[in-house]
């Protein structure tokens, strides 16, 4: 009774306790590393600690938004972050690449809401058609998809467009489509390949390179991997602990506050601290995995699952980033990575998760 | 009110999605199970390996240079000295733009105009954050412009550190040689001369001279630091240091006063004069004239400079004390003169006819004495006091080449002298069997008689000369000559004697050989008849020599000599070799005057001088007598 009863003034809240739960836990990690990668910098802790606060508030506030809405709302959306992102690539401001808009007052990245336009539109566009998707269906969710994609990639942010583009690709891969579709997709991305190659920038070419030989350059491009894997190994079963990395203290170590904040993790807790933190992002996964198993309609279902794998397509592009397995791509560590705004969108994501779990009853008795 | 579409079939649907879920979540296991064996990989299989790495990144050994140790001559007087000198440097890493920089750099100071070609080949070569001399030997003016404008040049810095200086400049420099930055090549060199690690902080290496020889005393052992450093290369804190010990200091043999008037002696002739102390080898005074300053090459010659002193005729480079081949000319006559004694081959009083000249049987070429009208009876004695030829002819034709070699290589011609300085010459007494492998000919038994007075094939360097004149001195006994007397340790003050080195005595065992061969010698400067009897007149000591004059003719000399100097550069070279006091010597002599036509006009007097000259600051109580 007292656990129903609890469990109810949870749902009136539209707060999830496990998924809330693995957040904050993600949340503390992140704020304990920070302090460390910061060179021990409290305000760049308390500006995070901020940030964080402002972004669970911001999820506790979409979750009270029932799906219904966020689906009506999703369109709008999709349009205003498109044309922001066509006037990023006209006025926009960034070092190398245009990636911000600068409004004085506020300066963002429009990349970002499309990070959750892109599905939260393939899936109100999927709602109400019959599933698995017809191929004119499918043709236009993909070039819903492809648009923003392409419109980020030309930025250039490779790492950005990868994750809107798999975010859209996720909707339609639990939608059902066949995997003979899959597998022709598959084979004309391999035959695309060498055109997309050669349509990359120079440098994200040489990422590539490499990524699959780091010691052809130690001192230029290859650095950060080398660097990287020196932090992460040198690390080893228990880690140097907590403000003894010397692979970021010394500086060795680049961005080594942001997308390489895995390393220093790596260098400082060791093997069973990555596990620890394994586990608080499977916590949240497996959690957001049962609400996309438990909504009750399409669209909740398509974007519980997408928002889900989403998560870990950032936590896998970043981790196998610093590990050496992946080309370095400006992916940061969801919740651990310092930097506001993918932290705010990807509170947000776990919002609309919230949302979809605690609106169900409600559609359920309706 | 629900949303979206109904689940129409909802149990098919379901199962579709679930499937997929279920897909997904087995592609989110592997690829979980890809991170987590990378990081086995990285943080269990290879801990140790990346642990050394990130020691090896974190902890810099820094090395410090030691202190090149002095070198001081034999009458205490600084000769080679470490002066502090500042020299701009650059860390490439935090210069920007470093061709902008220097290209700035340029109009404050004079760097020269193919800096910029160096740095790039040296910007390659170095390890990140190591720093690049650009200037070195900046003037007080230079440090002032610079430190004024640093600000405008992030990266670059002012070093200060020792550079070697030669307080007596040339006047030293055949005997110390100098030390120049160490090339490429010298490191690459296999015969372990430079131990890369020993030499991490050195710039400069012994290019000749003592400087080359005593490399490995001079240079000391090289002191480190290891820093704790971030990426940047800031030393952070000095985790541990050991520092460098100093090389040794050198005492030198040679007097530097000594030297000083041996090259006034030469007053701006060609030539070189090399004075040994006899008991026991050390070099007194080892000049090649004209010389150049060994300072212009500690940190590099300009090219133009060094054009200048290669190209011209009276050759500075070239260490004629060392190096220089002169034949011995009638120098040879005391040693050829033992060998008729100890061979049996004349007695003291035997006399030879000397009409002018000799024939030999069957041929009509006529072998001429220098003296044309002929000796007429000559005996041992006056054949070295007055140095007839005519009676070497003879002696060489019954003593044989072979013999004649055998000879005049227990003398020290022909062999290496083994003293300390780098690339010593041997120079040549022939034989049958070196004219067979070099010059694929049979020997002429004229030949023989023309190496008899020291002409011919035969080439000594002064060196040579002054090594034989001390061996006559010692009466046989061959000490090697030497420049080092004395190592100093610089921290404890402790000296170290190097022990004269000493070869099998020449095997001359008749006891009255010495005495007739240098009584001969005597008779030379202080004899009625001596060839050199006008130089010696009013010294107040008893000394012998010999005089000598070579054939220039038979030198591989300069091929470029100018039209208008063309007979100054024939005349004969003047040769004496010389030691005094006759009873007890204390110094000996090999003098060569290039051009100078007569050893007894020339050269001979040097001798003198120089013993006046030495015995005065000797015995400076008897000066006056």
């Amino acid at each position: 009774m007292l656990r129903g009863s609890r469990g109810q003034l949870w749902g009136k809240l539209h707060i999830d306790p496990p998924l809330v739960g693995g957040v904050l836990m993600l949340c503390a990690i992140g704020l304990v590393v920070l302090f460390s990668a910061s060179d021990q910098s409290t305000d760049i802790v308390i500006k995070q600690g901020a940030r964080m606060g402002l972004g669970l508030g911001l999820m506790v506030a979409v979750a009270q938004l029932s799906p219904a809405r966020l689906a009506r709302w999703a369109p709008a959306l999709y349009l205003v972050g498109t044309g922001l992102l066509v006037l990023t690539a006209v006025i926009g401001t960034g070092r190398g690449a245009h990636r911000w808009l600068d409004f004085g007052f506020l300066r963002f990245q429009p990349s970002e809401i499309m990070k959750l336009a892109t599905p939260l539109t393939v899936a109100w566009f999927l709602r109400d058609k019959l599933l698995p998707p017809r191929l004119p269906v499918i043709a236009t969710a993909l070039v819903l998809v492809a648009l923003p994609a392409a419109l980020i990639a030309e930025q250039p942010d490779l790492g950005t467009a990868i994750l809107v583009a798999a975010a859209g690709l996720f909707v339609l891969f639990f939608a059902g489509i066949s995997w003979r579709f899959i597998g022709l997709a598959v084979a004309a991305g391999v035959a695309l390949a060498p055109i997309a190659w050669y349509s990359m920038h120079g440098y994200q070419r040489q990422r590539v390179l490499t990524m699959l030989d780091p010691a052809a350059d130690p001192l230029g491009t290859g650095y950060h991997i080398i660097q990287a894997a020196i932090a992460v190994g040198s690390g080893g079963w228990s880690g140097k602990g907590w403000l003894n990395g010397t692979q970021s203290h010394l500086e060795f170590l680049p961005e080594h506050a942001t997308d390489f904040i895995f390393a220093v993790y790596c260098e400082e807790f060791g093997l069973i601290g990555v596990l620890v933190l394994l586990s608080a992002y499977l916590l949240v996964l497996v959690r957001g995995v049962t609400i996309a198993l438990g909504a009750q309609d399409s669209f909740g279902r398509l974007m519980a699952a997408s928002l889900t794998f989403t998560l870990f397509t950032y936590v896998f592009v970043n981790m196998g980033m610093v590990l050496g397995q992946l080309p370095v791509v400006g992916v940061p560590l969801p919740l651990i990575s310092y930097g506001g705004t993918s932290l705010v969108t990807l509170l947000t994501s776990l919002g609309i998760l919230m949302s979809i779990q605690t609106h169900r009853r409600y559609l359920a008795n309706a | 009110m629900s949303f979206g579409r109904r689940l129409r079939e909802p149990a098919r649907d379901t199962q579709v999605f679930v499937k997929r879920i279920a897909i997904a979540s087995i592609g989110m296991v592997t690829l979980v199970a890809v991170l987590l064996s990378r990081l086995v990989y990285l943080q269990l299989v290879n801990h140790d390996h990346f642990t050394t790495l990130a020691q090896e990144n974190r902890l810099k050994v820094l090395p410090i240079p030691p202190t090149r140790g002095l070198i001081y001559s034999g009458d205490g007087v600084l000769l080679a000295d470490n002066r502090a000198s500042f020299s701009l440097e650059v860390v490439p890493e935090k210069a920007g733009d470093l061709n902008a920089a220097v290209t700035q750099l340029q109009q404050l100071l004079p760097l020269g105009p193919e800096l910029l070609a160096r740095l790039k080949t040296e910007v390659r070569a170095r390890r990140r954050f190591d720093s690049i001399a650009l200037k070195d030997n900046l003037t007080e003016q230079e440090v002032a412009i610079f430190s004024v404008n640093r600000h405008r040049f992030p990266g670059f810095s002012i070093a200060g550190r020792l550079t070697r200086y030669y307080p007596l400049g040339a006047q030293m420099v055949s005997a110390v040689g100098y030390v120049g930055r160490i090339s490429e090549e010298e490191l690459k060199r296999t015969d372990n001369r430079i131990d890369t690690s020993n030499y991490s902080a050195t710039t400069h290496i012994g290019k000749e001279g003592v400087e080359r020889s005593y490399e490995a005393q001079l240079h000391g052992e090289v002191g480190y630091q290891q820093v704790e450093v971030n990426a940047q290369g800031r030393i952070l804190r000095v985790v541990e240091s050991q520092p460098p010990i100093p090389g040794r200091n050198l005492y030198l043999s040679i007097d530097s006063r000594l030297q000083g008037e041996a090259i006034k002696t030469l007053n701006g002739q060609k030539g070189a004069i090399v004075a040994i102390e006899p008991a026991t080898g050390s070099v007194l005074a080892f000049v090649s004239n004209p010389a150049f300053d060994p300072n212009d090459f500690v940190n590099g010659i300009s090219a133009t400079a060094y054009n200048a002193l290669r190209e011209s005729p009276d050759r500075p480079l070239f260490n004629r004390a060392l190096l220089g081949l002169y034949p011995p000319g009638s120098t040879v006559k005391p040693v050829m003169a033992a060998g008729a004694l100890e061979y049996g081959l004349r007695d003291r009083g035997d006399q030879t006819w000397c009409p002018g000249w000799l024939q030999l049987p069957g041929v009509t070429h006529k072998y001429r004495c220098w003296q044309k009208a002929g000796h007429g009876g000559v005996d041992l004695l006056r054949s070295i006091a007055e140095s007839c030829d005519v009676y070497y002819y003879s002696l060489a034709r019954d003593m044989g080449i072979e013999r004649m070699h055998e000879l005049l290589t227990g003398f020290g011609l022909g062999r290496v002298t083994g003293i300390d300085l780098p690339g010593e010459l041997a120079g040549l007494v022939p034989s049958r069997e070196w004219k067979r492998r070099v010059r694929k000919l049979p020997w002429f038994p004229g030949e023989t008689l023309i190496n008899g007075i020291g002409q011919g094939f035969m080439l000594t360097t002064p060196l040579q000369l002054a090594q034989m004149a001390a061996i006559l001195a010692n009466r046989g006994r061959v000490v090697v000559p030497h420049m080092v007397r004395e190592f100093e340790n610089p921290q404890d003050g402790h000296r170290e004697a190097l022990t004269p080195v000493e070869r099998p005595t020449v095997p001359i065992v008749k006891p009255d050989t010495w005495a007739a061969v240098i009584e001969g010698m005597h008779e030379v400067v202080q004899g009625e008849r001596g060839t050199a009897r006008a130089t010696a007149l009013g010294a107040t000591y008893q000394y012998a020599g010999k005089t000598g004059t070579a054939q220039l003719f038979t030198i591989a000399q300069d091929k470029r000599i100018k039209v208008q100097d063309v007979t100054k550069h024939l005349r004969d070279h003047a040769l004496f070799v010389s030691f005094a006091p006759l009873d007890r010597p204390e110094l000996a002599l090999g003098i060569i005057v290039e051009n100078g036509e007569s050893g007894s006009h020339t050269a001979a007097p040097i001798a003198r001088t120089l013993f006046d000259f030495y015995f005065a600051i000797r015995r400076p109580n008897d000066a006056s007598g």
